[in-house]
């Protein structure tokens, strides 16, 4: 863990700490409210994302923001107008010079940063245009814009953000092209009906005329089919530019940074839904009953416009809808905890070696998966983790495979184009498209079946019902199609060849798993084996453990689409703590347990010998609370209300005497309160879902403050706590033994940060165990709660600690003993000390981790060494790689004595880990020391 | 540490304080700082055998044999077959004689059958059942290709299973151990004779097995039967004799008996009467071992090492453990292994007296045997000073919570136990295994790459 969402707190409480020591002057510097908040002007608290329209009907609008409630007081009129406005794009449309008919411009999006000071508000605008047939010049300008009130946020993420935008834009206009070729291919059919029953009344116009003379009627209706026949013209010219465009773009190979694998998949598809589009789009085209339309110009102005949603098809809004959401999600939050977590990402995939010692599971485990991503051969496991949270800066995974999806979806149309052209030539124009089509296809198919051998119709089929933009038209000249055509049988070949990959190789599963969120829930069963891999309905567990890991993150976690209500449930919590953004919840954090424990922590004060409140202390606090609920209801809202739990607290610094000694000493009587009052409350309560049963929540958001102030706790009350940390550092079990539950459990999560895992899946923590210890249990367990029974069983319970005393650290807590190897080192007294300045829980935490990590660094490099564990040359004794290997210990990592038994420990366990040893089902080893006991006693 | 532990509840004092040998947590020379626990059995293990560098068989009272891999404790065959408890184990090394270069397997039960394994796949390659009575001990004679099989009376089989002699039936009691003399003879014991058979083999392929003499020296049963060399074996019984035996002419070379009882030595503290535990007085010979120069007797709770030239006893330790010892073996290294029903395991150390010291002095002390007289013994003792040594407690392995009932060396893989608790237990050299995964480690990081 190198970076943490409190970093910020944790130099504010320093500065604290050290000023109220300087002088008499120093007072409590929490101002009322949040120091960090960019422009006191905002006139809202979250960053959101809003898009809007310049509409040609009224001018700039805002549509919609996401979150949907969180523009607050915010313009959004004035500030769509402002976001609008910038839009250098030239969406030039209409004849241009030289042709006749309209010509679409199909324009890259435009990216620009803007601020607005008056408003406090920093915007990345994302322009993008959308084709209406309705619209004027057929182009509807969009623009999505992500505002926060921080500017730097914007300028240091804006690669992110443009990557991420430019996908939802993507979305947004693969839908938005698909559509508007629905919707020319429906004005054809309208237009040719239409032209169709002009003919026939000009036909009888002419046959009931026999005087030699057109009527002005029969004039008009010629006009009026002329201008038909122009219009046919000229949406089929705008199809076919859609169409070419989009068969342009997927193949264009500078701008998709395709792989070359994914690179076949347009092809791929392509074939799949030629089969079924013969099927679909013939039913579909009888659904479709051809209106008489009056002709006009395609250029016409409606007075109603089409909404995004109609604009892009409801699929691909609402999966552009889905991927923003997620990218606000993604970047909630302070600029420093985005960057920190970025970097925190970045290093801890430098570290997977050694990352199963202390860090969450989620994190190396699925860094293995994103490597093995890029090394296909290895198999894969099963967690299904959106590669976003893993590595945000790098997204081709994800991107790739939403590209491909889409190049699935736009080269189906192309094919069809080129094989019905091949079939449309020799038949008569007048014949009805939906007959063409059959027709051709099912040439077309049979001449890929010799070619490539069978394909499975039953996918196809499905797939077929999905895909509803494939229309055939034809506009190909002959020539041009069959070269078309020729030269994507290779390629063809090769789909085979990738496809057999697909449902054979658990890579492609892999590949597939990252595209799902864009994947149409349609086309999945195309690949019905990758997909039933990748969801095995015993595993059920395990999803939900991934989910578990998953969680922790929340802010990074883009995927939100863990519906697990159970889940939910338990960690309710997390999101409860993450969900405030700016950074005044630094200060709030740890408030929600301890607004929790508000009913309770009276009565669990007195109960719990190990907490020393004084009575009056906690009226205070109760009163407190009093006051806090009222002040809530006056705070108008802005802060949450774990925070308001914190200001009262703050406030009534302030209004102490002045004297700096008492101040102190209540600052750090009050913050040991807290954190004993809601570590009690929370070990106590026996069926609290928060107790980390589950391995997977050890390392979750509620569970490292917990422990952090267990922690703090602990080192603070037991003077020998960091003998018992150097037992479980250096692989020693310990075995905390008491008469209440509560009492050891509170232990147990205070020590288990301390505690190394050696990598495999069984949790080296248990809380509590009613029967005597037993060997092999030791090798599994590196920290244990023990009951103490005064019973027979008792008695023989702890005739086996005495057997095997030889292997565990005891500690009492009754007797508030320790009996363990005494510790000569200057590690864990950094680690430890009792008169540490640190008052928060998970700031604490992160000074542990931060120390962890150093020294599984420091196991790294020792471990990895060649020359300190194996002879430079034959001729070289054993002895002098000894000395080497102490030497280096000693004088190149700076350990002194006991310390040394960490690294080599550490060590162990990541030779254990990388060699995979033992092999699995067979008991790991245990590893002991010969070395005498001490009792400690408080 | 218990009375610690028990803090001041009221809990019965365990039992009175042993004299036993009790050794600190801190052992700088016991190199066993790693155990692997392999748990496979649901009953007593009682037996171990070796097939080869790093497989071993483990087999008992569940009547399952289980094949390990010694290096990484890995379970590599499990051989069900048997429904009773396996009462005797032996290994077929692969030879040349056979087709297939596979180990075999020999393991007898109560059911009164005995399996041949093929170890390599792990299946059933013959299976016995012609038996009236259970075996209790099976041999391999390799240098004949044949194995013998001990019950009511002695079968002689080729490896394919086909019984080739067989002695007549022994009345009152079955053969419980036998061993390989020269000369094609085999000793085997039952109850307190000791008979000795002669295996002949004719031109024509047919084998006879006869009766050559019937020793009776031994006054209770006979428990450990063990060859010292080429022409020496030993037993030892079940009231503490042992018996020195020439190989060849089947002559008692050496009667040794109450090991236990020589009356207490003048040097010899006098508490170490006063408080014995329960077990000092048995004096049964759980086990021999030997190494050419000195038999090791696990004679009740002590070891005895007994110096065959001298025909004494060089050193001792009466209360080696705090119960009965089952099984001792000595280590090239000087070093003795002794593992007992109090479910410990203990390194001891052969060390040469310091010269200066009176030869047998504190709790230490070490025993001579009963027959010399006392001066004579003091004055042998002057004489041969530097003979006599002791017995160092280095340290001790602690982790089964039964019974052990034998253990296994090995040079490279450190010692393998076998416990009344189920368990199979490894014990390795922690600074050695550190470095074989450290070579191991960069092997790997050299394939990777």
């Amino acid at each position: 863990m190198i970076a943490a969402p409190d970093v910020v707190a944790l130099t504010r409480e320093d500065d604290h700490g050290e000023r109220s020591g300087e002088g008499p002057a120093a007072h409590f510097p929490f101002p009322p409210e949040n120091p960090w908040s960019k422009t006191a002007t905002a006139k809202f608290e979250k960053d959101f994302i809003l898009i809007s329209e310049f509409s040609e009907q009224v001018g700039p609008q805002p549509l919609l923001t996401i979150p949907d409630n969180a523009r607050g007081n915010f313009d959004l009129n004035y500030f769509s107008l402002r976001i609008m406005s910038v839009d250098y794009q030239a969406s030039f449309v209409g004849h241009p010079p030289g042709t006749s008919y309209p010509k679409l411009n199909f324009v890259e999006d435009s990216k620009v940063v803007l601020g607005d000071s008056k408003e406090g508000a920093f915007a990345y605008v994302h322009h993008l245009t959308l084709y209406d047939l309705e619209a004027r010049g057929f182009v509807r300008p969009f623009c999505v814009a992500y505002i926060s009130t921080d500017e730097n946020k914007i300028m240091q993420q804006f690669q992110e953000l443009s990557g991420d935008f430019s996908k939802a834009s993507e979305c947004l206009k693969t839908g938005n092209r698909k559509a508007f070729a629905n919707e020319l291919e429906k004005k054809l059919k309208d237009l040719e009906y239409t032209r169709n029953v002009l003919h026939q009344e000009t036909e009888i116009q002419k046959k009931s005329n026999d005087k030699g003379y057109y009527s002005s009627v029969a004039i008009e209706k010629a006009n009026e089919l002329a201008n038909v026949e122009k219009c046919i013209i000229e949406h089929q010219d705008l199809l076919m530019q859609i169409r070419n465009y989009s068969y342009k773009k997927t193949r264009d190979g500078d701008y998709f940074s395709y792989e070359p694998e994914n690179d076949l998949d347009p092809s791929d598809s392509g074939l799949e839904q030629l089969q079924l589009c013969e099927k679909v789009s013939f039913s579909d085209r009888k659904s479709y009953i051809p209106k008489f339309t009056k002709a006009k110009s395609a250029k016409c102005f409606e007075k109603k416009l089409k909404t995004l949603e109609e604009l892009c098809d409801s699929y691909f809004f609402n999966r552009t809808l889905e991927q923003l959401r997620r990218v606000e999600k993604f970047f909630r939050g302070d600029v420093c905890y985005l960057m920190t977590s970025q970097i925190e990402k970045s290093l801890l995939q430098q570290q997977q070696t050694t990352s199963f010692l202390f860090e969450d599971p989620l994190l190396f485990t699925g860094e293995g998966k994103t490597e093995k991503e890029q090394h296909s051969e290895k198999p894969q496991s099963g967690f299904h983790i959106n590669p976003k949270v893993l590595n945000h800066s790098c997204l081709s995974t994800e991107s790739t495979g939403f590209e491909s999806f889409k190049s699935c979806v736009e080269s189906v149309a192309i094919k069809l184009d080129q094989q019905i052209s091949v079939e449309s030539y020799h038949e008569t124009m007048a014949d009805t498209i939906p007959s063409k089509n059959h027709l051709g296809t099912s040439d077309y198919l049979e001449l890929e079946g010799k070619e490539k051998g069978s394909i499975s119709s039953g996918e196809s089929i499905e797939v077929l019902g999905t895909e509803k933009s494939c229309s055939p038209l034809t506009l190909l000249s002959k020539s041009e199609s069959q070269t078309n055509s020729q030269s994507h049988h290779p390629e063809f070949v090769r789909r085979k060849f990738v496809r057999a990959r697909r449902t054979n190789s658990e890579d492609s599963i892999e590949v597939l798993s990252t595209t799902e969120p864009l994947l149409p829930e349609d086309l999945k069963p195309v690949y019905p084996t990758a997909i039933h891999e990748e969801e095995p309905p015993s595993d059920h567990k395990e999803i939900r453990l991934s989910r578990g890991l998953v969680q922790p993150d929340t802010n990074l976690n883009h995927t939100d689409e863990f519906g697990n209500i159970s889940f939910e449930n338990r960690t309710i919590t997390l999101s409860g703590l993450y969900e405030p953004v700016d950074p005044s919840c630094c200060i709030g954090k740890e408030s929600p347990n301890f607004t929790k424990s508000v009913p309770t922590f009276i009565t669990e004060e007195y109960n719990d010998g190990v907490v020393n409140v004084p009575p009056q202390r906690s009226k205070t606090i109760g009163q407190i609370f009093h006051s806090d609920c009222l002040e809530q209801v006056d705070g108008g809202g802005l802060y949450n209300a774990a925070d308001q739990v914190f200001f009262p607290c703050e406030k009534e610094y302030n209004d102490l005497p002045d004297n700096e000694e008492t101040n102190q000493i209540q600052v750090d009587e009050y913050m040991d309160n807290m954190s004993s009052i809601s570590a009690s409350l929370y070990s106590d309560r026996t069926p609290s879902p928060a107790i980390p049963i589950n391995p997977s929540l050890r390392h979750s958001g509620k569970f490292k403050k917990n422990s952090g102030k267990n922690s703090l706790w602990f080192i603070r009350q037991y003077s020998f706590a960091q003998q018992a940390i150097f037992s479980l550092l250096s692989g020693r079990t310990l075995v905390v033994v008491g008469e209440q539950e509560g009492k050891v459990k509170k232990l147990i999560n205070a020590l288990s940060i301390f505690v190394p895992s050696n990598g495999k899946d069984a949790d080296p923590v248990k809380q509590w165990i009613t029967s005597p210890l037993h060997v092999t249990e030791l090798q599994t367990w590196k920290l244990i709660g023990l009951q103490r029974i005064a019973s027979p069983l008792g008695t023989s319970m702890l005739h086996s600690l005495n057997r095997y005393s030889r292997y565990i650290s005891i500690l009492d807590c009754d007797n508030k003993t320790l009996r363990c190897p005494q510790y000569k080192g200057q590690l864990i007294t950094r680690m430890a000390d009792h008169r540490t300045q640190i008052k928060r829980g998970s700031t604490y935490y992160m000074h542990v981790h931060n120390m962890l990590t150093q020294l599984c660094s420091q196991a790294f490099l020792y471990t990895f060494c060649h020359h300190l564990h194996l002879p430079i040359d034959e001729r070289e004794s054993e002895e002098s790689v000894t000395y080497r290997r102490i030497n280096f210990l000693k004088h190149h990592l700076g350990l002194m004595n006991d310390d040394r038994k960490i690294v080599q420990y550490f060590a162990e366990l990541i030779k254990t880990y990388y060699l995979h040893e033992p092999p699995k089902g067979s008991n790991p080893i245990l590893r002991f020391n010969y070395v005498p006991t001490v009792v400690f006693k408080i | 540490m218990l009375r610690w532990l028990l803090g001041t509840r009221d809990v019965q004092e365990p039992v009175e304080k042993s004299l036993v040998l009790c050794l600190g947590d801190d052992q700088p020379h016991n190199p066993y700082t790693e155990l692997q626990i392999l748990k496979a059995h649901s009953d007593i293990v009682r037996f171990m055998v070796w097939i080869d560098d790093i497989r071993f068989a483990s087999a008992g009272d569940d009547g399952v044999v289980f094949l390990w891999n010694v290096q990484t404790g890995e379970r590599l065959h499990e051989l069900r077959g048997h429904l009773r408890p396996i009462t005797g184990i032996a290994v077929i090394p692969s030879t040349y004689h056979l087709q297939s270069e596979s180990c075999h397997l020999l393991t007898a039960s109560s059911d009164r059958t005995v399996i041949i394994w093929d170890l390599d796949t792990g299946s059933q390659i013959h299976l016995l059942a012609e038996f009236q009575s259970s075996v209790k001990c099976l041999m391999v004679i390799e240098r004949l290709g044949v194995w013998l099989s001990g019950a009511d009376k002695i079968c002689v089989w080729n490896y394919h299973a086909e019984l080739l002699c067989e002695t007549s039936c022994f009345k009152d009691a079955d053969v419980s151990l036998m061993i390989e003399l020269p000369k094609n003879n085999i000793a085997a014991a039952i109850r307190k004779e000791l008979i000795i058979f002669n295996l002949v083999t004719s031109e024509s392929h047919t084998w006879e097995i006869a009766e050559m003499r019937r020793l009776s020296s031994h006054e209770d049963d006979i428990r450990a039967i063990i060859t010292i060399n080429d022409d020496t074996f030993a037993t030892g019984s079940h009231v503490g004799e042992l018996i020195i035996w020439d190989s060849l002419d089947w002559t008692v070379k050496a009667f040794e008996s109450q090991f236990w009882n020589t009356g207490p030595q003048p040097d010899k503290p006098a508490e170490i009467k006063i408080s014995r535990t329960p077990y000092q007085h048995e004096t049964s010979i759980h086990h021999l071992s030997s190494d050419t120069e000195n038999i090791f007797a696990a004679v009740g709770t002590g070891i005895y090492v007994y110096n065959l030239q001298t025909k004494i006893v060089i050193a001792s330790q009466q209360l080696a453990h705090d119960s009965r010892v089952l099984h001792t073996a000595k280590l090239p290294n000087n070093q003795l292994i002794s593992c007992s029903v109090d479910g410990s395991v203990r390194l001891w150390e052969l060390q040469e007296l310091p010269p200066a010291e009176p030869a047998a002095s504190g709790i230490f002390s070490m025993w001579g045997i009963g027959r010399p007289n006392k001066q004579d013994q003091m004055a042998k003792r002057k004489v041969n000073g530097s003979m006599f040594k002791t017995l160092e407690l280095t340290g001790d392995l602690i982790g089964h919570s039964g019974a052990l009932q034998m253990f296994l060396y090995s040079k490279d893989h450190g010692i393998v136990t076998c416990s009344t608790d189920q368990l199979i237990i490894l014990w390795k050299d922690g600074e050695r295994e550190s470095q074989l995964r450290s070579k191991a480690l960069f092997q790997k990081i050299e394939q990777d790459v």
